[in-house]
């Protein structure tokens, strides 16, 4: 762990104001959801933080970004206001996409947030298809891909990394490790379940990190992003986190596939009490400071949520609208 | 007016699109250093390069994958399936990706992208080398499907289907690739969504597509020759979207119809014609109207039971006598 740099104190609030919005955020979202304010699959990103925040922090803002349905946090980290996230999980006109996508499909193109994306696996090879055209067209964004440990196992994962190697795409697999494919834990599924050796099979570069430190994360992508940016090559990361909540709001939080002391081991290794823990020890963080930026979340997530419960519906004829472009 | 091959007017519409517009390219299995597996890209590698033109390995699952991100961000891929048979292995990208990132995303993405290969009842190939996937494709929303039956529409589809914004679904006929057509000199493009009059009639209209427009017109042939029934053959040239007011007209005149398709009956893409006519044409229609379609078994291997899996001319002439009245 190297030493906090007492000159990026600000970017360190940063990273750590944007973990609590995420935090609060879903905290929000799941009270909404058991309201039936929030429809159909939901899945919480709580626990997970550090993946999202430290690695869209190590991005240009003109990079491609995909992610699967766990995707809030991307979303909130790119940029896309909390509201229109939100409105989004409330099915309203003024959400990111319309009302149309919901939890799962969460888009904001402007941002170059292309999708969330709800067949596990399904991204990966779009995500190579955003780099095959960045070389194509000789630029040097990069494209990030994020994805779950259950999604490795899947045929589109392995074809898709043998060719971004081939063809030396500029794509960056990030493999939010969270130990469990909804029930099923990784070492039930996989037979080599260091998730960042598949890399090996294609002569890829990778790195494991520990998903629950923002500025791990963080520092490991920068070097994944210079890769692919500087010299056109891919990297597999493999982010260990933890995920709190059931696989999706639908789902117990514990039960027949992990035991609620194993989840409670693993809340003491808090992505955000660690940060916060951190810059309180290297007296970066001001009492003060610290309240300042809990209540700008919680003034921005109150906003969220009225802005989400104020909007309309999508008018009825909007039923028929973007089936066909032109 | 050239007289080409479906397979060269295929590599022509190619060419001049990939000439015409540098965010068009071709990638799939075998397309650039060996020429094509049916030899459509024929010449391409050399005349592109190897950035334009794209060998893949055996991963249609993701290669289909590559090009919807690629069309997300502005580039107009062509996808070569070797054959449509192997592309029900990147079906999920062709359905839950391709076709539905546009609604999904509140019109924000757009996919402009062509999947296109050979399909249909080949020769001797048997159960897995040897179908049509028109109706599959044609039952989603988002798509767009197409399935031409001569060179001159070929070529002016496909260059259509790749200037068109929304993800295309391009069925070529395995058994057409040598087929001899007119087709017009210099550039041109035939509109997605138009069906074509194949032949002028007034007692029957006979509806086909694809392979089938051959078999139709044989039909037709010997219907005038044997029977002096004048049967008008229309070929969907489009399958979605359908383009219904020309199959009414045509019933509007001839009152009778019969439906053949390479496809298997149920749920097929006659079953959708006979559905819409039933309301459009209601009170034109002097009889039911028939299908003629592929026998509803997988395809056998044997010869003489791969015939008689397939719908033919004679199958037709008969389905039309019964809409006639003259098999009594």
């Amino acid at each position: 762990m190297s030493a906090l740099d007492p000159a990026r104190r600000e970017f360190y609030h940063e990273l750590l104001r944007r973990m609590i919005l995420l935090r609060r955020f879903e905290e929000r979202a799941g009270e909404a959801y058991a309201q039936g304010k929030i429809g159909g699959f939901c899945h919480l990103y709580i626990g997970q933080e550090a993946v999202a925040t430290g690695a869209l922090t190590a991005l240009r803002p003109d990079d491609y970004l995909f992610a699967a349905y766990r995707e809030h946090a991307h979303a909130l980290v790119r940029g896309t206001p909390a509201r229109a996230v939100m409105a989004e999980l409330f099915g309203k006109a003024t959400g990111c996409s319309h009302g149309k996508g919901g939890s799962m499909h969460l888009f904001d193109v402007p941002r170059g947030f292309l999708g969330g994306h709800a067949i596990v696996g399904s991204h990966i090879p779009i995500a190579a298809g955003a780099a095959f055209a960045v070389k194509y067209r000789g630029t040097d964004q990069v494209a990030a891909c994020f994805f779950g440990e259950a999604a490795v196992n899947i045929g589109a994962f392995h074809e898709t990394l043998n060719m971004a190697a081939l063809w030396e795409l500029p794509v960056i697999f990030v493999c939010e490790n969270n130990r469990y494919g909804m029930g099923t834990a990784l070492e039930r599924a996989a037979a080599v379940y260091d998730v960042a050796h598949r890399a090996c099979s294609y002569d890829m570069a990778s790195e494991t990190v520990d998903g629950m430190d923002a500025l791990a994360v963080l520092e490991a992508v920068t070097r994944a992003v210079e890769r692919a940016r500087e010299h056109k090559l891919p990297t597999l990361i493999e982010a260990r986190t933890y995920r709190y909540m059931g696989h999706s709001m639908a789902d117990p939080i514990h039960g027949h596939y992990r035991t609620k002391e194993e989840l409670e081991e693993q809340k003491g290794r808090d992505p955000i009490a660690a940060l916060q823990h951190r810059l309180e020890q290297a007296d970066l963080l001001p009492e003060a400071a610290l309240a300042a930026m809990r209540q700008g979340v919680e003034d921005e997530v109150d906003d969220a949520i009225r802005f989400a419960e104020e909007s309309p519906e999508p008018a009825p004829a909007e039923l028929h609208t973007d089936v066909y472009q032109g | 007016m050239a007289v080409i091959t479906y397979r060269d007017a295929l590599n022509q519409a190619l060419r001049e699109e990939m000439a015409r517009d540098a965010s068009v390219f071709l990638m799939g299995e075998e397309v650039g250093v060996y020429q094509g597996a049916y030899k459509v890209s024929r010449g391409l590698l050399d005349e592109f390069g190897p950035r334009r033109v794209v060998d893949t390995p055996i991963a249609e699952l993701s290669f289909a994958g590559i090009g919807v991100g690629a069309a997300m961000v502005g580039m107009r891929p062509v996808i070569e399936f070797m054959t449509w048979n192997f592309a029900l292995l990147a079906i999920d990208q062709v359905v839950n990706s391709a076709a539905k990132l546009h609604y999904m995303s509140g019109g924000q993405v757009t996919v402009p992208i062509v999947f296109r290969g050979p399909g249909g009842p080949a020769l001797q190939l048997g159960a897995q080398h040897s179908q049509a996937f028109e109706s599959w494709y044609a039952h989603i929303p988002g798509l767009k499907v197409v399935a031409p039956a001569t060179p001159h529409d070929a070529k002016g589809l496909l260059k259509s289907a790749i200037r068109d914004d929304n993800p295309v679904v391009f069925l070529e006929g395995e058994m057409l690739y040598n087929a001899k057509g007119e087709v017009a000199d210099g550039e041109y493009t035939i509109p997605l969504g138009v069906a074509d009059v194949k032949r002028v009639g007034t007692d029957v209209t006979i509806v086909c597509h694809s392979q089938t427009v051959a078999v139709a017109l044989r039909a037709a042939d010997q219907l005038q020759r044997d029977l002096g029934i004048a049967a008008e053959v229309v070929d969907l040239r489009t399958i979605r979207p359908l383009d219904v007011p020309t199959l009414a007209a045509s019933v509007a005149k001839t009152n009778r119809c019969v439906v053949v398709e390479q496809g298997w009956p149920f749920c097929g893409i006659g079953a959708q014609v006979v559905d819409e006519l039933q309301r459009a044409a209601f009170d034109d229609l002097d009889a039911p109207i028939e299908r003629v379609t592929q026998a509803d078994v997988p395809m056998p291997y044997n010869k003489h039971l791969e015939k008689a899996a397939k719908p033919d001319a004679a199958q037709v002439v008969s389905a039309v006598k019964r809409v006639t009245y003259r098999d009594r």
